[in-house]
């Protein structure tokens, strides 16, 4: 196993009276699509908004290629080369797939009309339709603001944003909720084809049969701590809803929680450092 | 010929709103031209409507941006009326009519500042996300004109605008184009290229089609809203110079309907009032509109009071249009 790429160690975050995390571990390594999944409020969102920077942890460790960071936004998140693919996807509904794919670091002109800051459309547009074609995607239309496209192209144009200035981490939030099975079948192929350039693509989703399918390994999140990591090829749809819902601790309870399904992955080749319930 | 067999030009062209209130501005000039031959289109009328368009012209610019950005500015008339109150209070106590080039200078640079502060505690104040545009701008509106008529006791102070204002931009011209169109149409050009082909343009864009992800995209928001609220009183003190130069004076009461004019000027050229989408080109033909339709109607002989029916009509089905479009949009 390479060194991990992103990892937390023991992260805390409280808001008010809930304590969301108390000491979450995560690890992502690099070419590598690891699923994050949990049941409502075990943590999943805020694990992210924290490792994507949009969030601020109250204790723990996150390091990048194992050097201590911390985000003090999503832009920091973005500068250290960590991109996040949002649910509702942040897309401006009114505005063409170039514009949204460089919205916030515009291509400018240079020459006298460098201080207008003025932009330099030819070139964003060329740079998207490259973008889109090294995702496999064609656009009818570039021209066309994104709010007329449909949902899967909608939902490509937010991936290529994130894959094109990703040079690390790729947050995908739910990516493929809102599509029917063709698009999500095309959104999986693009996390496989990034996967392979070397990125690390952390997914968050729901749907087991899709998790199972396009992850490497899936890491479980519960009462805001990790509880278990699997390799994907070894599981199976019940070994990860019994981790996410707590039903496996109990039939061990000999053991100690969950020192049987440590066994298990360990057993199965599984990566280390996950698979204990404390 | 159905749309997908049209060449791209036209597809494009039509896919813009401008195309549809371009297409009614054009219709309207050719039958007032038709139906009163050599009477409308004369160098005298299109002089006469441009120069009575000009102020609503700059002021629709303004209007243009904070609308993109899903804002409203009701304050327009106040600021203007606040700002040529300052600029006219200067004038009086350095010589009044009679007042020299520098005086006159001072107070474009007073007009000018008035109203870009006014402007930006009000951009300020939506920024904080705390109080809706239609409040903290009708807010200023109350505000501003009460500060104008505390400063004059409510009577339009003489001796306002310097000479030297009144016969340079005021009756002026170059080219025999007066003065003020040239202004208005230099500041458009300007603004309409900010607009359309620069990272300030397509960030007002953004924050108006989808606040979040112009936030999650690194865009200082509220920084941007100020500024565009700035700017929009920056261009209401412009237009206070202008009318200063115009009429002579301050005209306190005169420009209470000033935002409603604006507003729907900026609405008929297609800018949409949920945001996200409109230019600058659109709101000059929404200007146009309503001042053809007062001088076509005096001249084809038919009361120009239609003029503000025809003008109330063609809005409520513009905005009834643009509500189809977004409904249309998010079904999908």
């Amino acid at each position: 196993m390479p060194d991990p790429l992103l990892a937390a160690r023991g992260v805390v975050k409280r808001f008010g009276h809930v304590q969301a995390l108390q000491g979450a571990d995560f690890t992502a390594y690099p070419g590598e699509v690891v699923a994050l999944i949990g049941d409502n409020g075990a943590g999943k969102s805020t694990l992210v908004n924290i490792l994507s920077g949009v969030v601020q942890p109250d204790a723990g460790e996150i390091t990048l290629e194992g050097r201590p960071v911390s985000f003090t936004g999503p832009m920091d998140a973005q500068r250290h080369g960590v991109e996040t693919v949002y649910q509702d996807l942040s897309l401006a509904p009114h505005l063409d797939a170039a514009a949204n794919l460089y919205l916030g670091r515009e291509i400018l002109r240079g020459g006298f009309l460098r201080p207008f800051k003025a932009l330099d459309r030819p070139a964003m547009r060329r740079a998207a339709v490259q973008a889109f074609a090294e995702l496999g995607v064609t656009l009818l239309d570039v021209n066309a603001p994104v709010g007329e496209l449909s949902g899967g192209q909608r939902q490509s144009v937010a991936v290529a944003r994130a894959v094109a200035f990703a040079r690390k981490v790729i947050f995908m939030d739910e990516p493929t909720a809102a599509l029917g099975v063709v698009q999500r079948g095309r959104v999986l192929d693009t996390v496989r084809r990034v996967r392979d350039r070397g990125v690390g693509v952390v997914l968050i989703s729901h749907n087991m049969p899709e998790v199972l399918s396009v992850a490497d390994r899936v890491e479980v999140l519960r009462l805001g701590r990790r509880v278990a990591s699997f390799r994907a090829a070894d599981s199976s749809i019940e070994e990860l809803v019994g981790a996410m819902t707590g039903s496996l601790d109990e039939p061990d309870a000999g053991n100690g929680n969950g020192n049987g399904g440590d066994g298990d992955n360990g057993g199965n080749g599984a990566n280390g450092d996950g698979g204990t319930a404390k | 010929m159905t749309r997908s067999q049209l060449p791209e030009w036209a597809r494009r062209a039509l896919r813009r709103n401008e195309a549809w209130t371009f297409a009614i501005l054009v219709v309207l000039v050719a039958y007032f031209s038709i139906s009163a031959p050599g009477k409308f289109f004369t160098v005298y009328d299109i002089t006469q409507i441009a120069v009575n368009a000009a102020i609503y012209l700059v002021l629709g610019v303004g209007m243009t941006y904070v609308i993109i950005t899903a804002g409203i500015d009701l304050s327009i008339g106040s600021v203007l009326v606040l700002a040529a109150v300052a600029a006219g209070e200067y004038t009086i106590h350095h010589g009044a009519a009679g007042a020299g080039w520098f005086t006159v200078a001072v107070s474009i640079v007073i007009a000018l500042a008035v109203g870009a502060a006014w402007g930006a505690l009000q951009g300020a104040l939506v920024a904080t996300g705390k109080i809706p545009a239609l409040i903290v701008t009708l807010g200023g509106l109350g505000a501003a004109l009460g500060l104008a008529e505390i400063a004059t006791g409510g009577q339009d102070p003489s001796g306002a605008a310097a000479t030297h204002l009144q016969n340079s931009l005021g009756y002026g011209k170059v080219l025999g184009i007066p003065w003020l169109v040239v202004l208005a149409a230099v500041v458009t050009v300007v603004f309409g290229l900010l607009l359309g082909g620069t990272r300030f343009g397509v960030h007002t864009f953004a924050i108006g089609s989808n606040p979040a992800a112009a936030r999650r995209a690194g865009i200082p928001v509220g920084r941007h809203l100020v500024k565009v609220y700035a700017l929009m009183g920056l261009l209401a003190g412009l237009g206070a110079v202008m009318w200063l130069a115009s009429y002579g004076t301050t005209s306190i009461a005169g420009h209470s309907t000033d935002n409603l004019k604006v507003i729907t000027a900026v609405v008929l050229g297609g800018t949409s009032l949920f945001g996200g989408r409109g230019s600058v080109l659109g709101t000059v033909i929404g200007v146009f509109i309503p001042a053809v339709l007062t001088t076509g109607l005096i001249v084809v002989g038919v009361q120009q009071y239609w003029q503000d029916v025809a003008v109330g009509a063609v809005l409520v089905g513009a905005v009834y249009l643009d509500q189809i479009r977004k409904q249309t949009r998010e079904r999908t």
